[in-house]
């Protein structure tokens, strides 16, 4: 079985001491980071990219640290939706729907609990998931010429814009300001500059981390300063933490169901984890019925979002590893990462750098381990954590990210470009228009602009070829879908209101 | 309802702009004619076309905070730029206590924890930083130290 012997070069990679450490130090940063309201995943993610950086970490062990990181975060985010009613990411917001009744009917312990057991469900098989499927995919995407990267790109964005926001015309509208702010900086072709007005500092283009970091963790300093940190206290009391044998048995088969659909939501381009624990808790729901009292506290009910959110994490690295195309927010920050590591994901980095993908799988399923270890009889430290005042935490989130920004480059400029960035994510955030495609767009709009010149090159400017293989035009008709058939579905998929107290 | 024809508005002019700006792109022999300014019409035309959308068909308005509110959120900025221009020359020590004192003082108004914040945090990310990540920062600004 070449999976076994692949698997054993993974974990020859990931079993020495310091990447084990490594691992064990990322599960454990990425489960407050996850739990912390208001810093969510791709923020953690993107603040510790420049440290990472900067500690000189050779590639394998820089992405085991941000992988566990990432899933601890998935981890994390349950946390404060079962104690707070705050989801710590996004993600964990259907969490809050059941989490939230079950903590304060005195279960509090017994959810979470419950809710770590079932991330784990979800992570493990869709990690398996990842396993198989990548592989193959890899192989497919041999066939993937200039027409297909230019249609998968589309979708990515479509989808995303489809899926994650409520209003289409804002989303291609953030798609469009990220992709516009990729071609500022020198023409690779030509040797000109483009889009800089002349501005020196603008010539080597924009770099995506200060892009990132400006959007999510600055922006979100303006959040808190203007609700001057309101609603951040524990309302619920955790007292002993016991293991609820009977209520994981009772949720089996609602784990490995979330699991699946979360694994599937998150494969989609652009689509993420926070579609995966909605489809994962809307389909339980209607599976229980009336009579399963979804809403009230149930087990079922945090069990399906929490196995539906991990899976749905592991789903989206498929994706990002196979075609360079990050399914969701944090995803997209990976990617950031990879390219700075001068990494390219795509399938040929299965058949090049084999040690680096089975060296993160195997590093996917230990922190899996470990992260199920912390979560359950360690669970208490990091309820104690979420106890740091934001008039502490948000401060130090920004001077952390002003470090590991300045560090990257050493300049003032990026600095401001960073405030800047705040302040317009403070302000997109506010009208509605979503900020991980303007990521995603800064992100991918080189390799997107290459795939259509590439295209345009071999077809001698013939449009057409756009759309002259069935790969292509089967990703432009979901492209197209994607985007479309949200605005009449918007009635049925609408998110059931949180609990108010 | 009119910040979301503001916004279409600041978004359109913002595309003409970038529109005009991908026309007037150069090129030279080796990227040929049309290559390097194809993708940038395309965005600027598909923007264009979104802020048209958004002035026609706006979404209700967001609670804006009110006016001092907006003042301390100016006055954030205004920190903020000064950090990142007193950075290099001041050191670390003093122009991080002081931005994340004055930060932590908007979020939560206390003068005697915002201060505390301010100088433990300075300190503390100071020690993380220089002796056990081993970052490059200096504490003080150079002429101090001679």
């Amino acid at each position: 079985m070449e999976i076994f012997s692949n698997l054993a070069l993974g974990f020859g990679v990931a079993l020495s001491p310091f990447t084990l450490m490594l691992a064990v130090a990322g599960c454990f940063l990425g489960t407050i980071i996850g739990a912390l309201p208001g810093l969510g995943p791709s923020n953690g993610v993107a603040i510790l990219i420049p440290i990472t950086f900067t500690l000189g970490l050779d590639a394998t062990s820089a992405l085991v640290l941000m992988t566990s990181v990432y899933y601890g975060a998935m981890y994390g985010g349950r946390i404060s939706s079962i104690l707070l009613n705050i989801p710590g990411d996004e993600p964990a917001l259907m969490t809050t729907l059941d989490g939230y009744p079950m903590a304060k009917a005195g279960r509090a312990g017994d959810a979470l609990v419950l809710s770590g057991v079932a991330s784990f469900v979800g992570a493990l098989l869709a990690t398996i998931g990842l396993m198989f499927l990548a592989p193959t995919l890899a192989r497919v995407a041999f066939f993937f010429g200039p027409a297909e990267y230019f249609a998968l790109y589309l979708l990515a964005f479509c989808t995303l814009g489809g899926m994650a926001s409520n209003n289409q015309a804002k989303a291609a509208l953030a798609a469009c300001i990220g992709l516009g702010i990729a071609m500022i900086g020198v023409d690779s072709s030509s040797g000109l500059p483009r889009m800089t007005g002349g501005n020196l500092h603008l010539y080597d283009g924009i770099d995506f981390l200060v892009a990132i970091v400006g959007l999510f963790a600055i922006a979100e300093v303006f959040f808190f300063i203007e609700s001057h940190g309101a609603g951040s206290s524990i309302g619920v009391k955790l007292e002993k933490v016991t293991i609820p044998w009977k209520d994981i048995f009772d949720t089996r088969w609602t784990m490995v169901r979330s699991s699946c659909v979360g694994f599937i939501a998150g494969i989609l381009p652009g689509a993420g984890a926070s579609l995966g624990s909605f489809l994962a808790y809307m389909t339980e729901k209607s599976i229980a019925g009336e009579k399963g009292g979804f809403g009230t506290g149930v087990p079922k009910g945090i069990a399906a979002p929490e196995a539906g959110n991990n899976a749905a994490a592991g789903g989206a690295l498929v994706p990002m590893l196979t075609l360079g195309v990050p399914g969701s927010g944090t995803t997209a920050v990976l990617l950031a990462l990879l390219m700075t590591l001068n990494i390219t994901p795509g399938p040929t980095l299965f058949t090049e750098r084999p040690e680096v993908v089975w060296g993160l799988i195997a590093s996917l399923l230990i922190a899996n381990f470990v992260l199920l270890l912390m979560n359950v009889p360690m669970v208490k430290i990091f309820v104690k954590i979420l106890m740091v005042p934001p008039w502490i935490l948000l401060p130090g989130v920004t001077m952390i990210s002003f470090v590991g920004i300045y560090s990257l480059s050493g300049s003032y400029f990026d600095l401001l470009l960073m405030v800047g960035f705040g302040a317009l994510g403070y302000f997109l955030r506010k009208l509605d228009v979503p900020t991980v495609p303007v990521i995603l767009g800064i992100l991918l709009g080189g390799n997107m602009e290459d795939a259509l010149r590439r295209a345009m090159t071999l077809s001698d400017g013939d449009v057409t070829y756009l759309f002259s293989s069935p790969i292509a035009v089967g990703l432009w008709i979901a492209a197209i879908a994607g985007f479309v058939a949200p605005m009449f579905l918007r009635g049925v998929l609408r998110k059931p209101p949180a609990i108010t107290d | 309802m009119p910040s979301d024809r503001i916004l279409g508005l600041v978004a359109l002019m913002t595309a003409v702009a970038f529109l005009a700006a991908a026309t007037q792109i150069q090129t030279n022999f080796f990227s040929g004619e049309y290559l390097p300014k194809l993708f940038p019409i395309m965005i600027g035309a598909v923007a264009a076309i979104a802020s048209l959308v958004i002035i026609f068909k706006p979404d209700p308005d967001p609670d804006w905070p009110r006016a001092n509110t907006f003042a301390a959120l100016g006055f954030a900025v205004i920190v903020l730029v000064g950090y990142a221009y007193a950075l290099k020359p001041l050191g670390f020590l003093i122009p991080t206590a002081i931005a994340a004192g004055l930060l932590s003082y908007q979020i939560s108004p206390r003068p005697g924890p915002a201060a505390m914040s301010g100088v433990g945090l300075s300190v503390g990310l100071f020690v993380l930083f220089k002796f056990i990540l081993g970052l490059g920062l200096f504490a003080f600004p150079k002429g101090w130290i001679g």
